[in-house]
């Protein structure tokens, strides 16, 4: 039987004489900055234009949106926690601690495997960047925001979104996301859903079923 | 280790006119297909009209994925360093039989029983589920589709919708059976709700997941998968053991590159601006995600097409199925008709290629060539160009064999070639069907019965019958006369 | 200006009235029309079927024949398609670069007979007549190859007394798509079923489109079908309810 580095030298010896000689890395290079990048990259809309579309988009998805300022994070969590009648959240490490009301209970989630994580009440937090035009959020395993699997097991969601991490194209979150790409980074968009069946889009696979999004209307300190 | 017959694309039991007959027979798939097809077409042009740029980005696409091809040996290398890089491991597999092996060497070094799937046509391309069944591993497919295919011992036809040829009632049938819930209800919540239920606890304990890849991203080492269920991500971050399987075609040169394709291929897929998730990760991350990770990269007859400059494009495809949900054939015959994982427009080009031609030589007939596919294509694949292309292989080749030669249609061709070289041949050739069509011609001035190969033609339609007089005829009697007299008094004028 | 008239093989032999259509309208906005007898076929049917090498000598035939044309005017936009897609490939698959260079010259003054009148001439109101409830049918080369657009449309509401009546799924293909409609002929039927429905349920009489080769498809179902709608190419349509003109009654 083959080895591997066999097959990877037959693959790769099949590929060079498909496509003849290679050339340098500096023609690749230059080949690679000629592709003509003539889409759109950022919008002319206004600040408020752009968060008010990414509230658009969310609703689209079935999600909740939620309004606060800057300096009253916690009363807005408090506030969507009652109205969808939890208790206690997870939390990731690094979540500012001035968004936690004394009225609820929130764990950090270091201390949660799977299986608690699935009897979790919901999700706490943040995120790295957000979309307006898919309605996007984006989270990175990154302080306040945390592993993928918190954003997953629980079948609630609430993230916290300031109004300036909002930008309103998907090349617009590229120019910022490119710095961290190395890290597990999740697009979220609406709560889960599926359309296998019929083609009609059915909200709750295996996802959250509930997801709502806090814009905070003033930028982040 | 028991083996099985190493599984391809194509599965190989009929060509497509006979296949597609079959199909056609079938009419509530039909009925499905066709709904589905309407559905997911109508939101796909209502998402993609509201995009200024899409063009634009169709051609970026197009250009990013081209590029990529032209240098893949560069890409791929440059990929396989900054994945081992970040942790991952990854492996090279020449062909199916070499992938299979891989995976279930690394499912059993896990002593894993039980292996959880995120749906991926190039696991179905080498048919991995029978190879780890015959070796005593169960496969579970936890995208909803896969999961219902897999249950109903059905096969996929449609790569991003697989089970769209099967309504509700069907998919509930199936789930009442298949899980013992004989209280089912049939709308997809009920249906969607059976699936979280029967696959949670599958997620939390599984400890082995198998993926395929949406991309290969160079620069960053990294992989990118777009889903929409979550049961991907349930896979991808849950278990101690990831697999991804991806084609090695599927490299981009870097992650930016994503701002282009998260664009297009979610608009052109679901007709969703987005799709709920997608995800990309590099390697392993301590406390995220598994603690081993595996990319086994699969040629599988993919790199031999790079050498057709022509066809080359062929590559490019992201999978998004646009071309299969606007295709006028497709929606007639579904995505079995096809005898491929990959159907449509799209399978009708890439698996005869897979095979070197050596399978599916009727597929790149299947297609009226009205180009709807590459008007939808999110990197402008022209498919009917490489439809063309493939054709002509299969005519030279088939030209090659003794049969092919004296075939019907090669000796009608070559009949009909002659003819085309000279107008006194086409016209006479015209007045032989005149007169030679008469036993052929009904009363009402129609032919309703026609011979051979042509046979196909008047089961449905009626033909009509060739006019006593052609137009060259008419010029040469009513206009010719005039043009000349015309002519020879500017001849008289200017003399 | 001098036009001249490349008929199609098919047309010439199966359609003589489409050919005629182009001459009158052509001649009456004051062009002379040339018909040169040493024309046959633009290669599309070897083309699109795989037999590439087969094609090449009729394309050579085609631009003999035509290279010192002022204007060709074509009344079927697949065979302008298949210049406009394909003979310069066919010609660099043949290593011809003086083939290449003589269609790259060609190609800019070859016209389908709509975008002629409307691309070229500027005119959309030919002057005709036909008072028919009728449904156009979108050439799936007229779109998608062509990029004509409404053209066809812009020509057919000024017609007087025509009633122009929407299809349902007007870019969905009938079907034909040349030897398809043998190789296929199940699937073909099937397709050909579905647009033959949309033409029913249009109400109108008569279904016209810019090329025959459709329009023999459908019409071979609607006779078959024992329907009383009947086809007409434009350029008919466009010929007819003149002082002179023949009052269109061609395909019934």
């Amino acid at each position: 039987m083959a080895d591997s580095s066999n097959h990877r030298a037959a693959i790769l010896g099949s590929i060079r004489r498909s496509l003849g000689a290679s050339e340098s890395l500096s023609a690749i290079a230059q080949e690679y900055a000629a592709i003509a990048r003539t889409y759109t990259r950022s919008s002319m809309s206004s600040a408020i234009a752009v968060v008010e579309l990414f509230e658009d988009r969310l609703r689209e998805y079935d999600a909740g949106v939620y309004h606060s300022s800057a300096g009253s994070v916690a009363d807005a969590i408090a506030e969507v926690l009652t109205a969808r009648s939890k208790k206690s959240l997870v939390i990731p490490a690094g979540l500012p601690a001035d968004w936690l009301s004394k009225d609820f209970a929130f764990g950090e989630a270091d201390a949660f495997d799977a299986y608690r994580l699935d009897k979790a009440e919901g999700l706490l937090c943040g995120c790295t960047v957000a979309i307006a035009e898919t309605g996007t959020i984006v989270l990175q395993n990154a302080p306040g925001q945390g592993p993928r699997i918190l954003s997953l097991v629980p079948d609630y969601h609430l993230c916290v979104v300031f109004a300036d991490q909002i930008v309103a194209t998907v090349p617009e979150a590229f120019d910022r996301l490119k710095a961290t790409s190395d890290l597990p980074t999740t697009f979220i968009s609406g709560p889960s859903a599926t359309a296998d069946i019929e083609m009609t889009r059915i909200k709750g696979v295996h996802g959250p079923r509930f997801l709502d999004v806090l814009v905070v209307e003033e930028a982040k300190a | 280790m028991s083996e099985v017959p190493a599984q391809t694309a194509h599965w190989n039991r009929q060509d497509f006119p006979a296949a597609a007959r079959e199909m056609l027979e079938n009419s509530q798939t039909r009925k499905n297909v066709q709904h589905a097809t309407n559905v997911i077409q109508a939101k796909r042009n209502k998402v993609t009209a509201e995009m200024p740029d899409w063009e634009d980005l169709r051609e970026a696409g197009a250009q990013v994925r081209a590029h990529a091809l032209r240098h893949l040996d560069y890409y791929l290398t440059q990929f396989e360093a900054n994945c081992t890089r970040a942790g991952g491991h990854v492996h090279w597999a020449s062909d199916a039989v070499e992938a299979n092996r891989i995976i279930l060497g690394l499912v059993q070094q896990h002593q894993a029983k039980e292996v959880i799937k995120i749906k991926t046509m190039t696991s179905e391309e080498i048919g991995l589920n029978a190879h780890l069944e015959a070796n005593g591993v169960r496969p579970v497919e936890t995208d909803l589709a896969e999961l219902i295919i897999q249950l109903g011992k059905d096969r996929p036809s449609h790569f991003v919708v697989p089970a769209l040829h099967m309504n509700r009632q069907q998919v509930r049938a199936m789930f009442q059976r298949e899980m013992n819930l004989p209280d089912l209800g049939d709308r997809p919540e009920d249906l969607a709700t059976a699936a979280r239920t029967y696959l949670r606890e599958k997620f939390l304990r599984v400890k082995v997941a198998i993926s395929g890849g949406n991309f290969l991203i160079a620069d960053s080492g990294g992989i990118c998968i777009t889903e929409s269920e979550g049961n991907g991500r349930m896979c991808l971050t849950l278990p101690d053991v990831l697999i991804s399987i991806v084609g090695i075609e599927k490299v981009i040169p870097s992650f930016r590159d994503l701002e282009v394709f998260l664009q297009t291929l979610p608009r052109s897929a679901t007709g969703e601006r987005m799709n709920p998730y997608n995800s990309t990760w590099c390697g392993v991350h301590p406390g995220d995600g598994p603690k081993e990770f595996h990319v086994v990269l699969l040629d599988n007859g993919r790199s031999p097409i790079l050498a057709d400059k022509e066809a080359r494009q062929t590559l490019q495809c992201i999978r998004c199925a646009a071309c299969l949900n606007a295709c006028p054939v497709y929606h007639q015959t579904g995505g079995h008709a096809y005898e491929s994982v990959y159907a449509g427009p799209i399978g009708a080009i890439l698996t005869p290629q897979l095979h070197s031609m050596g399978e599916g030589r009727s597929l790149p007939y299947a297609s009226s060539l009205c180009g709807a596919c590459y008007q939808v294509c999110p990197v402008k694949i022209n498919i009917p160009e490489v439809l063309i292309h493939l054709r002509g292989k299969v005519v030279r080749e088939d030209q090659a064999t003794f049969a092919g030669k004296f075939s019907l249609w090669n000796i009608g061709m070559q009949a009909a070639a002659f003819l085309f070289k000279d107008a006194s041949r086409l016209a006479m050739a015209e007045r032989i069907g005149q007169i030679g069509q008469k036993p052929l011609v009904s009363k009402n001035g129609f032919i309703e019965w026609l011979p051979l190969m042509l046979n196909g033609w008047t089961q449905t339609r009626d033909l009509k019958a060739m006019p006593a007089q052609s137009f060259r005829d008419w010029w040469a009697k009513e206009k010719a006369p005039q043009a000349n007299s015309s002519q020879r008094n500017e001849m008289g004028h200017d003399g | 200006m001098r036009v001249s008239l490349f008929i199609t093989c098919y047309n010439d032999a199966l359609f003589p009235e489409t050919g005629k259509a182009v001459v009158s309208v052509l001649e009456r906005l004051g062009h002379e029309i040339e018909f040169r007898p040493e024309q046959t076929c633009c290669g599309q049917m070897h083309w699109n079927t795989g037999y590439l090498r087969e094609a090449v000598p009729i394309i050579r035939h085609f631009v003999q024949v035509y290279r010192d044309a002022e204007m060709v005017v074509i009344p079927s936009s697949s065979c302008v398609s298949m210049m406009r897609d394909h003979y310069i490939k066919a010609a660099e698959m043949e290593g011809d670069a003086r083939l290449v260079t003589e269609i790259e010259s060609l190609l800019p003054r070859i016209y389908e007979f709509s975008e002629f009148l409307v691309r070229k001439l500027g005119v959309e109101d030919v002057g005709a007549a036909y008072p028919h409830k009728v449904t156009y049918h979108a050439s799936c080369h007229s779109m998608r190859s062509l990029h004509l657009g409404d053209i066809p449309i812009r020509l057919l509401k000024q017609v007087r007394g025509l009633d122009l009546q929407p299809i349902q799924n007007m870019q969905e293909c009938c079907g034909f798509g040349g030897t398809f409609s043998i190789k296929n002929a199940d699937v073909s039927s099937a397709m050909l079923a579905d647009k033959v429905r949309n033409v029913l349920n249009t109400g109108a009489e008569v279904c016209t489109a810019v090329d025959n080769s459709c329009l023999m498809h459908l019409y071979g179902s609607l006779h078959r079908q024992r329907t009383f709608v009947r086809t007409a190419h434009l350029a008919e349509i466009l010929a007819s309810g003149h002082a002179g003109a023949k009052v269109e009654e061609v395909r019934a």
